[in-house]
């Protein structure tokens, strides 16, 4: 494979084949939204258990680096208590992605973020963790 | 054209990311030659000054100076009158401007205003909101699958209470030549009053409103060498001086009272407060630069470009090429590579140092109705070569590859 900067072989993984992506029976959370500067699109689900996310699945269309940093999200999310997840940082799903994301295409890293945290803290969820 | 046109462009020389900049991103904005950077450079240090109102040398200077290059632009288009010429911040707030102060005067409940299926935001929403504020309609002339507007369609849609046809005389997406002379007489025969957008018409080929024979035209300074900042209305005077102004304020006063105004004539009467003086300093040498070219030999340049473009683009696998062929189109050539998102083939377009647009290029109806939710874009201008065209190729290959697609 060709290298690139803004392209690693991970994230590219992550976008040809996403993971746990679909959706969940009956979720406990979900949210979904899109971005429509591109036209990104994600949904998040969850499942909960005594505070714990069992389960976690997302959908959605767009860019490489939406759809992979999703994908990685849910794999960032399960198994994790929903408290803790409080304190997951833009940062932390920047370092998971790996690569150099410029200011344009923050939006696109960050979606699938934002979904999950609409999901689980309410739709002022962004605001108050901006404080 | 001059072989050493580039040497006029000092950002040409630039590296990206270590590659040499290829710039194809036009139809957003272009580049400055270094005639307008010193030329407004220079306004500011030795001209600067407030326009019409000072008595003191540098603002009969200054205001020379912001005449003249009314002067220019309506030359470059052919109006018969500068004060035709109505100086704006940019293309939309002249679109704006016609809509607040012509379509709230003239349109009412139940007329129609006529746009196409492939009009930018700026000729786009304006519209809408005064169909809201006036209980008026609109009305599309729709495209056919090259992207042309459905010429067969005008004659019916005209027999409609139509006041107003606004069409863009270039699309920013698909890159379309519309015939509009052709249209504006078919209008014109309704009784209907035609606007042009023309900002992606005016820096590209020869246009002279005398002869399309329309009502209002709006473009802007920055997509033809020159500042950001400045836009540019032309209206036929009669029209201009049956509407009142759009904002209010100094310079555009006559008389003033505790309890009332009276306006300054044409074109001051639409112009408040504080013009953009420096910015149009820099558009009369883009005027005069463009010009010096000829519009004629930029428009043949373009069409060379944009042929060999083509030519090499359909080469490349599953890439999927928007709009009409090179004959009836402009320096625009709109694309999706496979599934790729144009997002991410802009970015490892840029990585390559090649510059283009990607998303819906502020015509999202249009892209939507397209099957995508955007594309990647690259618009020519007349200092782009046909290596640049070739670099862009490599490029979408190299992104195949990383892709691999």
């Amino acid at each position: 494979m060709t290298d690139s900067k803004s392209y690693n072989a991970l994230m590219l993984d992550h976008y040809r084949h996403p993971r746990n992506f679909g959706n969940l029976e009956r979720p406990d959370i979900a949210h979904e939204e899109s971005n429509t500067m591109c036209g990104d699109r994600i949904r998040i689900e969850a499942s909960i258990s005594q505070g714990m996310l069992t389960d976690v699945r997302f959908k959605g269309r767009g860019c490489a680096i939406s759809i992979a940093a999703a994908s990685m999200l849910t794999e960032m999310l399960k198994g994790r208590s929903i408290m803790d997840l409080k304190d997951l940082t833009d940062d932390d799903m920047l370092k998971a992605l790996g690569i150099p994301v410029k200011r344009t295409r923050l939006n696109c890293a960050l979606l699938g973020l934002k979904v999950f945290r609409k999901a689980a803290f309410g739709s002022h969820a962004e605001d108050d963790l901006m404080k | 054209m001059r072989s050493d046109i580039r040497k006029d462009f000092p950002i040409l020389k630039r590296r990206i990311e270590g590659k040499q900049l290829v710039y194809l991103d036009n139809a957003a904005t272009t580049q400055k030659p270094i005639a307008v950077i010193d030329a407004m450079a220079n306004f500011y240090k030795c001209s600067n000054a407030n326009v019409h109102r000072g008595i003191h040398t540098l603002s009969e200077e200054a205001t020379t100076a912001y005449e003249t290059a009314r002067n220019k632009v309506a030359k470059l288009i052919n109006a018969p009158n500068p004060d035709h010429i109505i100086f704006t911040r940019n293309a939309t707030e002249a679109i704006n401007l016609v809509s607040q102060s012509w379509g709230k005067t003239f349109i009412g409940k139940g007329d129609v205003i006529l746009l196409t299926r492939m009009e930018h935001h700026a000729n786009l929403i304006p519209w809408q909101q005064l169909a809201k504020a006036q209980g008026a309609r609109i009305a599309f002339i729709d495209l056919d699958k090259q992207g042309r507007l459905q010429l067969n369609q005008i004659k019916k849609l005209l027999q409609e209470p139509v006041k107003i046809v606004s069409l863009t005389h270039v699309s920013n997406v698909l890159g379309t030549i519309n015939p509009v002379a052709e249209i504006t007489s078919q209008a014109h025969e309704a009784g209907a009053v035609v606007m042009l957008d023309g900002a992606q018409a005016v820096p590209h080929m020869p246009v002279n409103v005398f002869d399309l024979d329309c009502d209002f035209m709006a473009f802007s300074g920055h997509k033809m060498l020159g500042p950001t900042g400045i836009g540019i209305l032309y209206g036929k005077r009669k029209l201009l001086n049956a509407m009142p102004p759009f904002m209010t304020g100094g310079e555009m006063i006559e008389d003033v009272t505790w309890e009332n105004a009276t306006w300054s004539e044409l074109p001051w009467k639409f112009e408040a407060g504080t013009p953009c003086i420096a910015q149009a300093v820099g558009l009369a040498a883009a005027v005069e630069y463009l010009q010096d070219i000829g519009l004629d030999v930029i428009r043949e340049h373009e069409y060379d470009i944009v042929n060999y473009a083509f030519e090499q683009l359909k080469k490349i696998e599953n890439l999927t090429l928007y709009g009409p062929g090179p004959d009836e189109r402009s320096g625009v050539i709109s694309f999706n590579l496979a599934e790729m998102h144009p997002h991410d083939l802009a970015s490892l377009l840029d990585e390559q140092g090649v510059a283009i647009r990607a998303g819906h290029h502020c015509a999202q109806p249009l892209v939507e109705s397209l099957g995508v939710t955007g594309t990647a874009r690259a618009s020519f201008y007349f200092y782009n070569t046909r290596s640049d065209v070739d670099a862009l190729v490599d490029a979408i290959q190299n992104a195949r590859k990383i892709f691999g697609l």
